[in-house]
């Protein structure tokens, strides 16, 4: 019943990620059901809906991440630029070098913080020295965390405190470039200020990455998003620009969740 | 007598219990090392790192046991380390369906229980009746049979402690599975992983009978790993049988260097571990 829906027109953007039937099974269970989206470039789409709609299941299969699992599977299209990347042919190192993730939790790699930034970059490009000093600036600054950490670029990156660690890992995913940040919850982990950081960070990534937030927090997705998709029970329920979904749902199921009638 | 009384002496009782547990376990293990310093130091001297074994009755010390003891150990944990760290990295890493790993880890377990003697025995035939002699090769490839489930059960445990996310993240950047393995996981699960080395060192260099069949003895100076190889546990073992006086001075003084050598390694464990940035 979800096939109908479709991004509304928006004559300025170009469509990045195209979902077209998408189903996903953990073993014998059906997650997502028939998804169809658009996902436009350059601009900020929220994926909300309670807990076990889909939402990150969706987010995880469009960099394949899920593939490092058994008995994951995903049937369907997901077109990045037009490329099928669920198809047996993609080379997934290098789809995740166009598609960026960050977690829920901040996962810093057990190394120094500026390690932490040129592990992505040594995967897929030879700079000297002297480039990669100026790279692992670039996303530090990037991701608003160079001034707290320019003095300490050897030090762990697990020293930093939770807020700092994710904008680590933003700018540890920012670093290779991609054009695509996937970013699943990322600040429902951290406090007020931390998570006030982030969504400044996500406002100023908007213009140079396409970006794809999963969140349980409806305020972050109205705050931060230009899109929305509301998701229940493995299906997408309503896709449209936030300002919309927010203060006139087409459906009612929308409507409920978004107001917190909802269960 | 209200809930909240009853609950305070529950646990006051099952504090007591427990630390009547406690002292029980460390009351014997006091009177061990009470006994070792009592008869081992006595026997402590310079002559004891500088004298080779005596015969019965003269002046002697451990020199060549000590340095047998120490070459067939390091080379045994050189040879069982490698091989333990990456069949720890496979059970952990790569073994999450088929049936390869859950028989690695059964045998592995196995191993780890198996007596020493067994090993011991194992070598003989497998390699003393082959080659025709004992030598400080068999002692040490036994030593490294005992290594290698140690570490490879620590490693495994300690990968799986390194949580997913972590893996999810180094591949999120297009990491190479091997590059996720070495660069990310190994590297926090890597205190770890040492002390579990550590732990299989101190758990070696006390073993007795896997030498007995292997290296035996050897009552003079020799670094030679064809020729049978003095060590510690064989030489304590052979000493503390024996009628003689000095004998049994030396196998006292013996017992006790291989118990502070394994105390420290252990200790050198702890504080790693503990010193280490634990995993989130």
């Amino acid at each position: 019943m979800s096939a109908a829906l479709q991004t509304p027109s928006h004559p300025t953007t170009r469509t990045k990620i195209k979902v077209n039937d998408l189903n996903f099974y953990y073993g014998a269970f059906h997650a997502l059901k028939h998804i169809n989206l658009e996902i436009p470039e350059g601009k900020v789409t929220a994926f909300i809906g309670p807990s076990g709609c889909g939402k990150s299941t969706l987010l995880r299969t469009f960099n394949r991440i899920y593939a490092l699992y058994p008995r994951q599977e995903a049937r369907g299209e997901v077109l990045i630029d037009g490329e099928n990347i669920l198809a047996p042919s993609q080379d997934v190192n290098r789809l995740r070098a166009k598609v960026g993730m960050v977690f829920q939790k901040p996962t810093p790699f057990p190394m120094s913080i500026y390690d932490n930034i040129a592990f992505g970059v040594k995967l897929y490009e030879s700079l000297s020295a002297r480039a990669m000093e100026e790279r692992v600036e670039w996303a530090l600054r990037k991701a608003a965390l160079w001034d707290e950490v320019k003095d300490k670029l050897r030090q762990s990156g697990m020293s930093l405190s939770g807020g700092q660690q994710q904008r680590l890992c933003i700018a540890r995913g920012i670093a290779v470039k991609p054009g695509v940040l996937l970013l699943d919850e990322p600040a429902s982990a951290l406090d007020p200020i931390s998570t006030a950081r982030i969504e400044e960070l996500i406002h100023e990534l908007k213009n140079d990455y396409t970006i794809v937030v999963v969140t349980h927090n409806m305020q972050q997705a109205a705050r931060v998003s230009d899109f929305t998709a509301y998701m229940y029970l493995g299906e997408l329920m309503e896709f449209g620009v936030t300002d919309e979904i927010f203060i006139k749902p087409k459906r009612k199921e929308t409507e409920d969740y978004i107001t917190g009638r909802f269960g | 007598m209200d809930i909240y009384t009853r609950r305070l002496l529950v646990n006051r009782i099952n504090l007591f219990v427990s630390m009547l547990a406690m002292a029980f376990g460390l009351f014997w293990l006091g009177w061990i090392l009470w006994v070792l310093f009592q008869h081992g130091t006595t026997a402590i001297s310079l002559t004891l790192f500088t004298g080779m074994t005596p015969p019965p009755g003269s002046e002697g010390g451990l020199a060549n046991a000590i340095a047998g003891s120490f070459m067939m150990a390091a080379i045994g944990t050189l040879i069982g380390t490698p091989i333990g760290i990456m069949a720890g990295i496979h059970l952990a890493e790569y073994g999450n369906n088929g049936w390869l790993a859950p028989a690695t880890r059964f045998v592995s377990d196995i191993l780890l229980s198996a007596p020493s003697i067994i090993i011991g025995l194992f070598i003989y035939a497998a390699i003393v009746v082959r080659v025709g002699h004992f030598s400080g090769w068999a002692g040490t490839l036994a030593l490294a049979l005992l290594v290698i489930p140690v570490v490879t059960r620590t490693t495994e445990n300690m990968l799986r402690l390194v949580p997913d996310t972590l893996r999810e993240a180094a591949a999120a950047l297009g990491a190479p599975h091997w590059k996720i393995i070495t660069m990310v996981t190994v590297r926090a699960a890597r205190a770890g992983i040492i002390t579990g080395i550590l732990l299989a060192v101190a758990r070696v260099s006390g073993e007795t009978a896997p030498l007995l069949f292997t290296s035996l003895n050897n009552q003079f100076w020799s670094l030679n790993m064809n020729a049978p190889m003095a060590n510690l546990p064989v030489v304590i073992f052979q000493f503390a049988m024996s009628p003689y006086e000095n004998w049994q001075q030396l196998a006292w003084a013996g017992a006790l260097l291989i118990t502070l050598g394994v105390l420290l390694l252990n200790i050198l464990a702890r504080v790693f571990f503990r010193n280490t940035t634990p995993l989130h």
